[in-house]
C-alpha cells in the first residue's frame, strides 16, 4: 500500500496550486537538498512528462527549487525562490525533456559545489506523496517522508550483516530495507527506512564499519 | 490496515463505531502517534481550510487573472434570495471555489486530496455547518471520513490528475465529502460508501485538461461542481438510495479508465479545454507564446 496515513490524504498544508506539481516538487527538492547535506553551489533541474508540459503554470519550477532551499511545502517565501536561490549565488538551469518516463510527474536533479555532486530522480505521486526512484545511478524506493540511512558499500558479503547489528544493538528498528547494485562485487547502495531519528554517533560507527563507503541519514 | 470499501464498512459495523473512528484508530496503530497528536494535526488542517474559504470569500485573484471573485459572486447571488437550487448547496459550491481560487493564486490550502481538487471536501464541510451545526470534533470527524474512503482511492486506483485524469482527482474528492456528508448527517457507515459510489460513478471519465497548465480553468469549476455533486449524492444515499455496482467496484473502474485515458488528457495540457483556441490564446498571453512553441 502506497498510501498509509490519513494524512496523506488530509494534507499537506501547502502553498498552491497543485500538490503532486507544486507541494511534491517541494518535497524532491528538499530529499536532494538532505542529501547532499550543504547549500548547492548549482543545480541542473530536468523536466519529464506532465512535469516537462506543465511546470510553469504550476510553479514546479518555483517549487523544486523551494525545496532545494529547504523550505517547507508550506513556506510563504516559495513564490520568490527563484529570486532567493539567486541572492544566496545557487545557479539554477532548467531543462524540459522530451524522453517518455515510466511516471508522469518525473524530475531529476542533479547538484553540486566544487566539493561533490549528487544526481537523484524523484516521481510525484499524487497528493504531495513522493518517491525518489534513483540516486547517483543506484535504483531505490524512497519516500522522504520517513528518517532514513543511505549507505554506499563494497558489494561484500558481511557488509549488510555489520550494518544491521549496529543497529541492533541501538534498538533501532528498520522499517523498509533494500540493496541496489549496478554490478556485482562493485559498489552497491543500501536504503534503510527506520522509525526513528539516527544519531550521529551510531552513523560515525557505520562508517567505520569494513566494505563502508559513506553514510547519509535523512532526518524526518 | 482496511484494503478496501467493504473492510471499512465491515469494521465499522462490527465494532459499532463511527468510519472516522476507525480511521482514527487505524492511524494510531500505523503511526504509533497518540490520538491527541493525531486529532491536534487534523484540527490544524482545519484551521487552513478554514482561512482559505475565509479568504477566498473576501475576493482573490490569481496571477494570470483567469480566476478569482466567483465564490464572491455567488454569495451575493444567494443574498438575494432568487436562486433556483438551494441555499446550501450553492453556499457549498461557493465555498468549493472560494478555497481553489485561493490555490490558484497560490495561497495557503490543505490538499483534500489534491491541492487542485482541495475546495471539494471543505466546501461542502462549511456549507453544512450552517445547516447541522456540528461542533468542532464533528468537524474534524468529517474529515477523517473523508480521508478514509480517499485513503481506499489511493491505495487501489490513483488520487493523481497525471496518472488518472481529472476524475481521480474531482471525483475522489466528491465520493470522500459525499461520504462523510452522510456519516455527519447521521447516516450509516453502508450508506456513506453508498454516497462515495453514487458521487464517483457521475465523475467517471473526467480528464484533467488545465488551460496553459495552469490549476484555473477548469479546475475551480469543476471543484464547484464536485461540491454539489457531493450533496446531492449524499441525499440520495440518505434517502436510502443504493448504487447497483458496489464501491470498490467503482473505484476500481474509476483506475481502469484512467490507465486507458490519453496521455494528452492526464494533465498535460495537450487536449480537450487546454487545446480550445481560447485555451491557446490565454497560454500566449500569459507566456508569451504558445507551450509547444517555446524553447
Amino acid at each position: 500500500m502506497k498510501y498509509r496515513s490519513v494524512f496523506d490524504i488530509i494534507g499537506p498544508i501547502m502553498i498552491g496550486p497543485s500538490s503532486s506539481h507544486t507541494a511534491g516538487a517541494v518535497r524532491i527538492g528538499k530529499v536532494a537538498r538532505n542529501l547532499f547535506g550543504r547549500k548547492p553551489a548549482w543545480a541542473d533541474i530536468f523536466f519529464y512528462g506532465s512535469f516537462a508540459e506543465t511546470y510553469k503554470g504550476h510553479g514546479t519550477d518555483v517549487a523544486i527549487v523551494g525545496g532545494l532551499l529547504n523550505f517547507d511545502t508550506f513556506d510563504e517565501r516559495m513564490k520568490t525562490s527563484l529570486h532567493i536561490a539567486k541572492q544566496e549565488g545557487i545557479r539554477i538551469t532548467f531543462h524540459e525533456e522530451e524522453a517518455i518516463p515510466p511516471h508522469p510527474n518525473t524530475a531529476k536533479i542533479r547538484l553540486g559545489d566544487e566539493k561533490g555532486e549528487l544526481e537523484l530522480v524523484g516521481i510525484s505521486i499524487g497528493g504531495g506523496k513522493i518517491e525518489i526512484i534513483e540516486l547517483n545511478g543506484f535504483e531505490l524506493r524512497l519516500s522522504g517522508h520517513h528518517p532514513a540511512l543511505l549507505i554506499m558499500h563494497n558489494d561484500r558479503y558481511g557488509a549488510i550483516a555489520g550494518v544491521a547489528s549496529v543497529l541492533a544493538k541501538y534498538a533501532i528498528n528498520i522499517g523498509h530495507m533494500e540493496v541496489s547494485r549496478k554490478e556485482k562485487g562493485k559498489q552497491a547502495l543500501m536504503t534503510i527506512e527506520v522509525d526513528q531519528n539516527i544519531d550521529d554517533a551510531i552513523v560515525e560507527q557505520l562508517k567505520a564499519l569494513p566494505h563502508i563507503i559513506d553514510v547519509t541519514k535523512i532526518v524526518e | 490496515m482496511f484494503r478496501n470499501v467493504a473492510e471499512l464498512v465491515e469494521r465499522a459495523e462490527r465494532e459499532q463505531m463511527k468510519i472516522a473512528e476507525v480511521m482514527i484508530r487505524q492511524e494510531m496503530e500505523v503511526t504509533e502517534r497518540s490520538r491527541e497528536d493525531i486529532i491536534a494535526q487534523m484540527e490544524k488542517n482545519l484551521q487552513v481550510m478554514e482561512q482559505a474559504v475565509i479568504r477566498g470569500l473576501a475576493g482573490v485573484r490569481s496571477h494570470s487573472g483567469l480566476t478569482g471573485g466567483d465564490a464572491t459572486r455567488l454569495q451575493q447571488y444567494i443574498a438575494r434570495g432568487q436562486f433556483l437550487s438551494g441555499e446550501t448547496i450553492l453556499d457549498a459550491v461557493s465555498k468549493a471555489m472560494a478555497t481553489n481560487e485561493v490555490n490558484a493564486a497560490m495561497g495557503m490550502i490543505c490538499a483534500t486530496p489534491t491541492a487542485g481538487s482541495a475546495g471539494v471536501v471543505p466546501g461542502t464541510l462549511f456549507a453544512v455547518k450552517e445547516k447541522l451545526q456540528p461542533t468542532r470534533e464533528q468537524m474534524i470527524e468529517f474529515l477523517f471520513t473523508a480521508g478514509a474512503f480517499g485513503f481506499v482511492v489511493a491505495n487501489n486506483a490513483s488520487i493523481s490528475g497525471a496518472a488518472g485524469g481529472c476524475q481521480a482527482e474531482v471525483g475522489s474528492a466528491a465520493g470522500m465529502a459525499a461520504a462523510a456528508l452522510v456519516e455527519m448527517a447521521g447516516g450509516t457507515p453502508r450508506q456513506a460508501a453508498e454516497a462515495m459510489a453514487i458521487a464517483l460513478k457521475n465523475m467517471l471519465g473526467l480528464v484533467c485538461d488545465p488551460v496553459a497548465g495552469l490549476v484555473e480553468v477548469p479546475c475551480v469549476k469543476r471543484n464547484a461542481i464536485g461540491a454539489a455533486n457531493a450533496m446531492i449524492a449524499a441525499d440520495m444515499a440518505l434517502a436510502g438510495i443504493q448504487s447497483r455496482i458496489p464501491c470498490d467496484e467503482v473505484i476500481e473502474a474509476m483506475f481502469r479508465i484512467g490507465q486507458t485515458m490519453p496521455v494528452a488528457l492526464k494533465e498535460t495540457a495537450q487536449g480537450g479545454l487546454a487545446a480550445t483556441p481560447t485555451a491557446r490564446k490565454f497560454e500566449a498571453d500569459i507566456f508569451g507564446k504558445p507551450k509547444n512553441e517555446r524553447e
